[in-house]
């Protein structure tokens, strides 16, 4: 076995196991532990699959955005999820089923399927060479000019979920001490302070 | 030699994996957004993997996308779960019938 060959396995399997582990863990906080362990054994296998910039991105936005923010919630949140976990049982049986089915569904097309005759041809944006442009390079030439307009939709699709988040969980809770800003920029420097001149012996 | 069929294995297992975790953790909703991105998770890798023996960029840049889609869902989400179990205190999902405002 070459090296290249190990290090598919051994990432296939970090991915695999991270993900079985992410749905059968006691707690939810090792369920994002092991979320992080399939995600970082996916950028292994988008490295060794030569997609340098989709393997950083997953790098940056799942582990270091998602999964941080699962943790969050998890650890935030005060959730008998003893409660929540005692019901497992009950559901395995069609857990197991619907695998098991899904599964072999996928086990039968396997080996049997092939790229279709003119797979080849119809290529939307073929790979250019190594040396010729890196994988950044390349995927930039064709995400700013080929594709822009998903690009900007999807930077609206993350502009919506932000203010989506923010409507959600803002609340204004009524018996806090809050600033104000515009009573705070509107304050006059002149009216704020009086410089009393207070004779010897006889106060104000 | 490693082939396309073995990270296609990779990406089916995982899918299966995301599905059973669906409808194993119904109650705990945290489980089952991670479930979801471990589908979405696999759902890329099949793209990348395509892309990659295919020599097609197209398929990484959907990535890119299903990726946004992801960290957007998983914001979402997240903010609906967080003021659900304010006002509910619970995050158990068979509660969730009750959508009057």
């Amino acid at each position: 076995m070459s090296v290249a060959d190990f290090t598919f396995y051994l990432f296939a399997l970090t991915t695999v196991v991270g993900g079985f582990f992410t749905v059968m863990a006691r707690h939810p906080v090792h369920s994002v532990l092991w979320l992080i362990t399939a995600f970082v054994g996916a950028t292994g296998l988008f490295v060794l699959l030569g997609a340098e910039f989709v393997a950083m991105l997953l790098m940056i936005v799942y582990v270091g955005a998602v999964a941080v923010l699962f943790l969050f919630v998890v650890m935030m949140l005060d959730v008998d999820f003893a409660a929540l976990k005692a019901e497992i049982a009950k559901s395995l049986p069609l857990a197991l089923l619907i695998g098991v089915i899904l599964l072999l569904e996928l086990a039968t097309i396997f080996g049997t399927w092939q790229f279709a005759d003119g797979a080849q041809a119809a290529r939307g944006a073929v790979t250019p060479a190594l040396s010729e442009a890196h994988n950044t390079l390349a995927l930039g030439r064709i995400l700013y000019t080929d594709y822009i307009l998903l690009f900007q939709l999807a930077g609206l699709i993350l502009l919506v979920a932000m203010i989506g988040a923010i409507v959600l969980t803002l609340r204004h809770r009524p018996n806090i001490k809050r600033q104000n800003v515009i009573a705070q920029m509107h304050r006059d420097p002149a009216k704020a302070m009086e410089v009393i001149d207070v004779k010897p012996g006889q106060g104000l | 030699m490693v082939g396309l069929e073995h990270y296609l294995a990779v990406g089916a297992a995982l899918f299966v994996i995301g599905i059973f975790g669906l409808f194993l953790n119904r109650k705990n909703i945290i489980i089952l957004l991670m479930s979801i991105e471990l589908m979405l998770l696999a759902v890329n890798i099949n793209l990348v993997a395509f892309s990659s023996f295919l020599g097609d960029l197209v398929g990484q840049v959907f990535t890119l996308f299903v990726l946004t889609v992801a960290a957007a869902e998983a914001a979402i989400g997240l903010a609906i779960l967080v003021s659900f179990f304010r006002n509910r205190g619970t995050i158990d999902v068979e509660d969730v019938n009750v959508m009057k405002g």
